[in-house]
């Protein structure tokens, strides 16, 4: 059986042309995604059953058993984090923000580690954004700060912006500019008109520079700022002030380097001011395929997009004291379900360190480094492969994400939501 | 033993990413236990590809593999984000959740010890 029109449930960008053969319940070819996508939607090595760890070793056991014993932790816990939510539904993510509440957890997601600072900024100085579409039909600027989307969203440029036509943009690659800021000549760089190389640490005082001479005060920008020469700076400004329509992406190489916050509210004021002169937005590269639909889910009920402490009895939000690292690294929680997400892999070794210390429950599709060190784990269907669900492109719009095979185990919401009742038998609700 | 003083910069590379849903693997092993260098750096050293590098910063050290990738430029020791990044990275977050995952400074010298298993790394060996 041919499916057409499968939402890809990799990365950000959330592709919704790939075509899907599927023959006795089996993905057996995938056409149109990127290799990450193909390699994702072909599947890997997968969880077989439910596992409890007993004597240092996990062994197999039933839903029953490990969703009563995650619940018995999860009830006996002062101090409950529950993480993750990048790649699963928004469904699965308002049952785990349910749960959050009922026993009094932090619950944060993988925005956490990766686009915070630009939650931080937004929060100060707004985004002017725009959809993936309008950039597809209209941007003739187009600029990559600090994001290597050749490899971290391979279709990226092809399908939205420097390789694509639009309704406005009929000469495609040709009647675009491409400028990439970085601090190495990265993949995309090499398919850029022009490559600008910041010493690192430094694009804080590039975003500065590029924002005085905006305002008509170059005279006082010196003649290097950040390694870019200053008739360079000058020329990018003119270029911005006369296209039609550009558009700044920002990734991890503003939100992680020094500056984080600050990068990247320089970055949408510089955006903010431009509009003055012409059209202009800015845009983050969110990573997993639904990291932006948990920020939806969480703001719109409980007010914030990350890092939500329940133990007051409703929610608290202070990042650096709420979010997962700092609470790891402070050794605070006491026990962690993860949820969709590999943070033994991608923390600080520091943070890691404590997660070992806990007891800690996965809910995930696939074995992991947070696999070896989870005294509960509870295998879940793929989200957007085998269960269906809302997912957010890293633009915000909602789109629908597919069924295709059928699933052998629960899916992530099924899950949580007997967790959720079963804490709530325990503690007599 | 020869040393070079580097900022490290972790982050997506696109064989990372196809074997990221598939860490145990030796896939992964080879993609992401990896120090990328300028040449310029690895003549520094007096390495070739392949050769095994300790990285060390005041959070942690690391064994990885060395590879030239001149898109770097020299004082740039680019490592895939993951496990052995994640070693040596700044694990403080400046009060915003994200640590510092870019631009930590750290020392690079040519070692014979092998490459630090993963589940080293994650400390439960």
């Amino acid at each position: 059986m041919i499916i057409t029109d499968v939402l890809c449930p990799f990365c950000g960008d959330l592709c919704d042309d790939i075509i899907v053969e599927v023959e006795g319940n089996k993905i057996i070819e995938v056409k149109e995604a990127c290799e990450t996508g193909v390699s994702k939607m072909m599947g890997h090595e997968r969880i077989a059953a439910p596992m409890i760890r007993e004597n240092g070793k996990l062994r197999e056991t039933t839903y029953e058993e490990a969703i009563t014993k995650a619940a018995e932790i999860l009830t006996n816990s002062l101090r409950p984090l529950m993480y993750g939510w990048g790649s699963t539904t928004c469904e699965a993510d308002k049952k785990g923000i349910e749960l959050a509440e009922e026993i009094g957890a932090i619950i944060d997601n993988t925005t956490s580690v990766c686009h915070a600072p630009s939650v931080l900024a937004i929060q100060n100085v707004g985004l002017p954004s725009c959809t993936l579409g309008q950039i597809k039909n209209r941007a003739d600027l187009i600029i990559y700060w600090g994001s290597n989307q050749a490899e971290a969203h391979p279709r990226h440029m092809s399908k939205y912006t420097s390789f694509t036509k639009g309704f406005f943009t009929k000469e495609g690659r040709k009647g675009k500019h491409v400028i990439v800021f970085d601090v190495r000549k990265t993949t995309t760089a090499e398919v850029a008109d022009d490559f600008v190389q910041i010493i690192p640490g430094d694009d804080y005082r590039v975003l500065s520079a590029l924002r005085v001479i905006l305002a008509g005060a170059g005279d006082v920008v010196p003649s290097s700022v950040g390694g870019v020469p200053k008739e360079k700076l000058i020329e990018i400004v003119d270029r911005m002030k006369s296209s039609r329509f550009g558009v700044l992406f920002f990734g991890m190489g503003l939100t992680q380097s020094r500056g984080k916050p600050y990068n990247v509210a320089n970055a949408i004021s510089l955006v903010r001011e431009l509009n003055a002169h012409t059209k202009f937005a800015v845009m983050p590269m969110r990573g997993h395929f639904n990291v932006t639909g948990f920020n939806q889910v969480c703001a719109w009920s409980t007010g914030f997009a990350f890092a939500v402490d329940f133990a007051r009895g409703k929610p608290w939000y202070n990042p650096g004291e709420t979010s997962t690292v700092d609470v790891l690294n402070r050794g605070e929680c006491d026990s962690a379900l993860i949820v969709a997400s590999d943070p033994a892999a991608h923390f600080p070794r520091k943070s890691v360190e404590h997660l070992a210390k806990i007891p800690l429950i996965q809910i995930d599709p696939c074995p992991n480094l947070t696999t070896e060190l989870a005294d509960i784990v509870l295998p879940a269907a793929i989200a957007g492969i085998e269960v269906e669900g809302t997912a957010y492109r890293m633009d915000g719009v909602p789109l629908r994400l597919r069924k295709l095979i059928e699933p052998v185990h629960l899916s992530d919401e099924e899950i949580l939501s007997r967790i959720l009742s079963k804490v709530r038998e325990i503690r007599g609700d | 033993m020869k040393k070079i003083d580097v900022k490290l910069i972790s982050g997506r590379s696109i064989e990372q990413g196809i074997h990221i849903e598939n860490k145990m693997s030796s896939g992964y092993f080879d993609v992401a236990a990896v120090c990328e260098l300028n040449e310029k750096d690895m003549s520094k050293l007096g390495i070739r590809d392949d050769a095994n590098v300790m990285i060390k910063s005041k959070f942690g050290q690391v064994v990885v593999r060395a590879r030239t990738n001149n898109r770097n430029p020299p004082g740039i020791a680019f490592v895939p984000m993951g496990p052995w990044a994640n070693a040596i990275i700044d694990p403080s977050t400046g009060g915003c959740g994200t640590p510092q995952f870019k631009g930590v400074e750290v020392e690079v010298t040519l070692t014979f010890d092998s490459i630090s298993p993963i589940k080293e790394l994650v400390g439960f060996i």
